[in-house]
């Protein structure tokens, strides 16, 4: 036996000794190892909020999702765009259970399965929808669509003998103050501008107190000035919340991403691009598939 | 901002809606228990019947009549009012209430009844040596009773668990609720189902053990009825004024965002269904030993879409609504049907029409419109 095949085995020897005591139940990463997954909680320590993988949705056909790939920092405000029938609310619609993907993976955190989950459930465990069209309950008064978002026992039983508590009412005091609905707090929803419905689906949204929220187009109907007052909104909540802003509106988006964060470009239900504001928009392939309509 | 006025507004509100009823409300509710439970029995049953206060025994029966019809349209208020689910089916419930309550009318006939024998006589008609199995405690009226809030509540959840779980909604809910009671109306229609088939059951004698057609029975019958319907008005109240109503409410309004707020609306749907068709069924069975009679033309599919009627002439969402409605509609068709024989139904659908058109929130909405103008 040569000199260098024995000192070639001690290297080995060496190496395999380092990787077993460098071996964890997390796969090598020391900080997880006696971290405790909490049942029916998202867990964010990986630092994604939402993760989508290879999702393929079909109708009769027509891929409306194809292999979509998308990963959502926790605290991350992501806007998506994208020409219409790009798959954006269908993506949406896979996310909160609303449509089950043919194919792929949907994770919210690391541990939530979203695609075994039904749509009240994914509500529960904090993912927040706004419809493109505002959806607000027409016959009830401003409050009470505000009482009934608000984070509380979801249960028919417990609803039943429900009683605000004064820290729910400050609540509620808060959140109209937010969406300047304060002195329409009686008023019949129904009765709301179209704007003002947008905001107040979004403050029912902030009731949820959800961990993501999804927002498809929320600043459709609203003048400048709203639609600059619901960009200042959804940067203060940016950081304590994830964002996923779906939105046409190239000016709202500009305000949003603040020149430096990332945009994401839907096309054929696919990502099509990635990256900064600028860089997209300057990138051939999306010129071409926005020009080319 | 200061925080206390920013919370004081919703806080009175959620104060005021923590009372049932106002004063005046209550007082208009002690008064009309009084009318129900002594002043229309006394104007009856002592004021002699050539004054002009008197209550004819005609009148009183009608009432009480109406007074179920009226628990029904509030059962139809609150899953189709509020919720928003329109039941072309209620009146199955109402007849299977009836049917319960019927059995044990009909034990109580006795050797009374034509062929003098111990079993109904429909039996003894079809020959038979022994009751059928469902018959076993119909002698026993706590049983029956039992019956008539098991059976029609058991069918209703287990219907109501499957369709909206199957997230069946709007016209194929109510198309598939008309064939719901259909298919019972068959089912009743068949003489070997042991219910009397298409004659049903008839000539009631007794009712725990005192005679049915008497004029005091007739008018503790109305009495009861007559409470029954104030204690489901303020059950109806007490729920569309708490959360769970307000929920009941959001599903009608805009039922996917009650799901992404994560709310299960199974669960309020089919609680409030099943509470619906109970007491719908208490109704039925408050009606039977009034009217004497119960068949299976109280499942046809037309009776139930008047109680519908009942309830969008009334006015839908409002709980006094459908109770006006139903005495209104009712009202109009005894004297109709005097009057005009031949035109009541023309009437019905010119009624329904104009309502559909002209009073989408019916006279109720109509009374609310004319006082806010006037404000």
């Amino acid at each position: 036996m040569t000199p260098d095949l024995m000192e070639e085995g001690a290297r080995r020897m060496q190496a395999y000794a380092q990787r077993q005591a460098e071996r964890t139940a997390s796969g090598g990463r020391s900080a997880s190892f006696r971290r405790l997954v909490k049942v029916g909680e998202p867990d964010f320590a990986h630092g994604v909020a939402l993760y989508l993988e290879d999702i393929t949705v079909s109708f009769d056909g027509f891929k409306a999702l194809n292999n979509l790939s998308l990963t959502v920092n926790v605290g991350e405000l992501r806007c998506i765009i994208g020409p219409n029938g790009a798959g954006k609310t269908t993506m949406m619609d896979c996310i909160t259970g609303k449509t089950r993907p043919d194919a792929g993976k949907a994770f919210f955190g690391s541990t939530i399965d979203l695609l075994r989950l039904a749509e009240a459930d994914i509500a529960q465990i904090g993912i927040g929808r706004k419809f493109q069209k505002p959806t607000v309950y027409e016959d009830l008064s401003v409050f009470e669509n505000l009482e009934l978002a608000l984070a509380d026992d979801r249960r028919a039983r417990a609803s039943l003998w429900s009683r605000l508590s004064g820290a729910q009412l400050d609540r509620i005091g808060e959140v109209l103050t937010l969406i300047h609905l304060r002195d329409d707090a009686q008023r019949t929803a129904g009765l709301l501008s179209h704007g003002q419905k947008q905001w107040l689906e979004i403050g029912m949204l902030l009731m949820q107190d959800p961990k993501l929220l999804l927002l498809d187009e929320p600043v459709a109907g609203m003048t400048d000035e709203e639609t600059e007052r619901t960009a200042e909104l959804f940067l203060s909540l940016e950081g304590k919340h994830s964002l996923v802003v779906v939105e046409h509106d190239m000016k709202f988006v500009e305000l949003l991403t603040q020149g430096h964060k990332t945009v994401t470009v839907l096309h054929e239900g696919s990502v099509l691009a990635e990256g900064k504001l600028a860089d997209v928009q300057a990138n051939d392939k999306v010129v071409e598939v926005y020009l080319g309509r | 901002m200061d925080m206390s006025a920013v919370a004081s507004a919703p806080l009175e509100l959620q104060q005021r809606r923590g009372l049932l009823l106002g004063a005046a409300g209550w007082t208009a509710v002690i008064a009309v228990v009084l009318i129900i439970t002594v002043g229309i029995p006394v104007l009856n049953l002592v004021v002699p019947a050539d004054s002009v206060f008197h209550v004819s025994d005609y009148t009183v029966s009608l009432a009480g009549k109406i007074l179920c019809y009226a628990i029904c349209a509030l059962a139809m208020d609150l899953i189709w009012g509020y919720t928003g689910i329109l039941s072309l089916g209620h009146g199955l419930f109402f007849a299977l209430g009836g049917y319960a309550m019927g059995m044990y009318l009909m034990r109580q006939i006795g050797r009374d009844g034509q062929y003098k024998a111990d079993m109904p006589d429909f039996m003894v008609f079809l020959n038979w040596k022994q009751y059928p199995w469902h018959w076993t405690f119909s002698d026993s009226f706590v049983f029956q009773v039992l019956m008539v809030v098991l059976v029609p509540g058991l069918l209703a959840f287990v219907f109501g668990w499957f369709a909206f779980r199957s997230r069946i909604k709007g016209v194929y809910f109510s198309i598939i609720t008309q064939a719901m009671t259909f298919a019972a109306m068959l089912l009743f229609f068949r003489n070997e189902t042991g219910f009397g088939g298409n004659n049903g059951f008839t000539d009631f004698k007794r009712i725990l053990g005192i005679p049915v057609t008497t004029p005091q029975m007739r008018v503790t019958l109305f009495a009861i009825s007559g409470c029954v319907l104030v204690a489901f008005y303020l059950m109806a109240r007490a729920i569309v004024h708490s959360k769970y109503g307000r929920v009941l409410q959001a599903i009608r309004d805009a039922e996917s965002r009650v799901m992404f707020t994560g709310y299960d609306p199974v669960a309020y749907k089919l609680s409030i269904w099943t509470l619906s068709a109970v007491m719908c069924a208490i109704a039925g069975a408050l009606y039977v030993p009034q009217v004497g009679i119960i068949n299976p033309s109280e499942m046809s599919p037309a009776a139930s879409i008047e109680i519908a009627i009942w309830t969008a002439v009334g006015g839908r969402a409002t709980l006094i609504g459908p109770i006006v409605g139903a005495f209104f509609v009712n009202g109009a068709k005894s004297w109709f049907t005097a009057a005009f024989p031949e035109f009541w139904l023309y009437f019905l659908g010119a009624l329904f029409i104009a309502v559909t058109l002209f009073l989408p929130n019916g006279i109720i909405g109509l009374l609310r419109k004319k006082r806010e103008a006037r404000l």
